[in-house]
């Protein structure tokens, strides 16, 4: 397949404004200006591109649900958080290609505000991009009446601080509003009340990468690549053990056999697979004999996983799942906000349970008390995603892996017997006479 | 890539701070970017971290008063947010990335080299003020595991040499 989104890697000086100009950027912004936002739109629903921040849902229906007829501001977010252990691409693309994220945002945006909220780690990339904008204002890309359309196009970088949960949408409008970053009740749904209260969209970085080439090459073009209904290239992120890891571009549909043997160069060292996160760690854990399956929204879907963000996670058969599930217990207790009983403790409860286990003193009951809770924590039970998305992993390592979780049980010690400690209301109490 | 160091005001420093012209006037930048002045509050915060080295009461209370809040929820928001430094750090702090993808990578292993070579743990600080080790979670760079950051800067595929040479280098500019 022809590089879309990399297309930029290696070119030098890709990050300027004239290289973009001279391969045909902002090409697609000049057609969306000559054509009706409803046009746009059309075009976006008529490629059948899904968003490729995680969820997967249709973008240009995503943009239908803002009301047409809202008088007032309406805002365009572009979601740059990035925190889904095992994904890097969208750093990939702002930091080779910023001016076709920006396209992106102008398309999808034009007339409205734009706000790109990029996570507070990534303080180079938030300066690529400042740059590219100032660039891209001084020469009429964008700012005030872009290219002489008489729209105005904003585009205001704005800094997260260390937030895995900001990178859910209502935790993220929460976060540019200027508040903690805990998630809101959907409905109503930010397409109609939104940041600030207005209607706002809240895209990926890669899906809005995408949208300049679905204009200036056609829906059909894109719709072409990959599968029904799981149109496009897609960035696929793989690290772990793998030979050669990093982001590659391929359309969606291809096997994880062909990501991993064919374009990451196998498993590390010759070693064997044992199993892989499809999707970032949130996505329920696939085991080797399961490498066949496509890499596309339904395909992952129908195998009992998600494709997610595309971050290809690989372990290889020196992994043992358990300390593999203390680690991500650890991710997600730590960055649970706290909101939801069932998130809150239960991702803490699984934490320490695998930590136990780790340490050498796994009980019998401990696979399926670690199940009981992934249960009570995912399926709805929480505001956002972020109870599942602890638990459909953790749950699927415990059923997939089980005899990994059962020799831990087998060569477990009991925990060192400690001494009750003293309840403090029993002993004499100083300052109450005696 | 030189790593900038971290300058930070003392705590006796820090009990009472003023914002500049300079600041005053990239503030009034900021607040023009929303249409409500609480949603400058994280680039406010940035900005005084990036002058002041971290977010001391003193700074609360100036952003406070100068974003029309209260010191309460300014504190509320600070300690949400991990990346908010609530006590001065050192000239260099490495965020080094515990999750999954690193740890299978030789992070863990990296993480006790940093530990042996500094002797501290994560969350502390050398004597000298110089480095300080703090355990993170994923830094979205996956494909370069093991990852650190320092200050601002990344650094990928790090190992104990090539980590140890960097540490040398930013210990003589110190």
């Amino acid at each position: 397949m022809e590089s879309v989104l990399l297309r930029a890697r290696g070119v030098a000086d890709s990050r300027s404004l004239d290289t973009y100009l001279a391969a045909g950027g902002y090409e697609g912004l000049k057609k969306a200006l000559g054509m009706s936002a409803d046009a746009v739109t059309k075009e976006v629903l008529d490629s059948e591109l899904r968003g490729r921040g995680g969820a997967g849902f249709p973008t240009g229906r995503k943009w239908t649900f803002v009301p047409k007829d809202h008088p007032g501001p309406r805002y365009l977010i572009c979601n740059a958080d990035e925190s889904e252990p095992g994904t890097f691409k969208d750093r990939e693309l702002i930091e080779h290609d910023p001016h076709m994220v920006l396209e992106g945002i102008a398309i999808a945006s034009y007339a409205i505000r734009a706000y790109i909220y990029i996570r507070g780690e990534f303080v180079r990339w938030a300066q690529l991009l400042e740059e590219a904008i100032a660039e891209a204002r001084k020469r009429g890309c964008l700012g005030r009446d872009v290219m002489g359309s008489g729209y105005d196009v904003d585009i205001w970088v704005h800094r997260g601080a260390g937030a895995y949960i900001c990178g859910e949408e209502t935790a993220l409008i929460e976060s540019i509003e200027g508040k903690r970053g805990f998630p809101r009740l959907k409905p109503p749904f930010p397409a109609v009340v939104g940041v600030f209260g207005k209607p706002t969209v809240v895209n990926n970085v890669e899906t809005l990468a995408c949208v300049p080439h679905i204009l200036t090459r056609g829906a059909r073009w894109f719709a072409s690549i990959g599968r029904p209904r799981n149109t496009g290239p897609k960035l696929f992120c793989v690290s772990g053990h793998v030979a050669a890891p990093g982001v590659v571009e391929l359309p969606l549909g291809v096997t994880f056999r062909e990501i991993i043997y064919e374009h990451c160069g196998g498993i590390l060292g010759g070693r064997k697979l044992k199993a892989f996160f499809p999707g970032g760690s949130s996505a329920p854990i696939m085991t080797a004999s399961e490498v066949d399956v496509r890499a596309d929204f339904d395909a992952c879907a129908e195998a009992g996983t998600m494709l997610g963000s595309g971050g290809v996670i690989v372990l290889d058969e020196t992994v043992d799942m358990v300390e593999a599930a203390a680690n991500l217990a650890h991710f997600y207790a730590h960055e649970s906000c706290g909101q939801c009983t069932p998130c809150r403790e239960g991702s803490d409860w699984c934490k320490d349970i695998l930590d136990r286990m780790v340490a050498g003193h796994a009980r019998a009951g401990d696979p399926e008390t670690l199940l009981r809770i992934c249960r009570f924590a995912s399926g709805g039970m929480t505001i956002c995603p972020l109870g599942d998305a602890f638990a459909l992993p953790i749950s699927s390592m415990v059923k997939k892996f089980h005899e990994d979780f059962e020799r831990r049980i087998a060569a477990s010690t009991p925990l060192p017997q400690k001494k009750l400690p003293v309840m403090p209301w029993a002993g004499p109490r100083p300052g109450f006479g005696e | 890539m030189a790593t900038r160091a971290i300058t930070s005001l003392t705590i006796e420093e820090a009990r009472q701070v003023a914002f500049d012209a300079a600041m005053e006037a990239r503030i009034s930048e900021l607040l023009a970017r929303y249409p409500t002045q609480r949603a400058a509050l994280l680039p406010v915060l940035w900005l005084c971290q990036d002058r002041f080295g971290w977010i001391s009461p003193g700074v609360i209370a100036a952003v406070a008063e100068r974003l029309g809040e209260s010191p309460a929820y300014i504190q509320g928001v600070v300690t949400f947010y991990t990346m908010f430094a609530t006590q001065p750090p050192a000239k260099y702090v490495l965020q080094a990335c515990e999750t999954l993808s690193c740890a299978v990578c030789g992070g863990t292993e990296l993480i006790e080299h940093i530990e042996r070579r500094l002797g501290i743990k994560p969350g502390e600080k050398t004597a000298d003020g110089v480095f300080q080790l703090v355990g993170v979670q994923c830094l979205g760079a996956c494909g370069g595991a093991p990852v650190v950051q320092i200050n601002d800067d990344y650094y990928e595929k790090v190992d104990p040499t090539s980590l140890d040479a960097l540490l040398d280098e930013l210990a003589g500019r110190a």
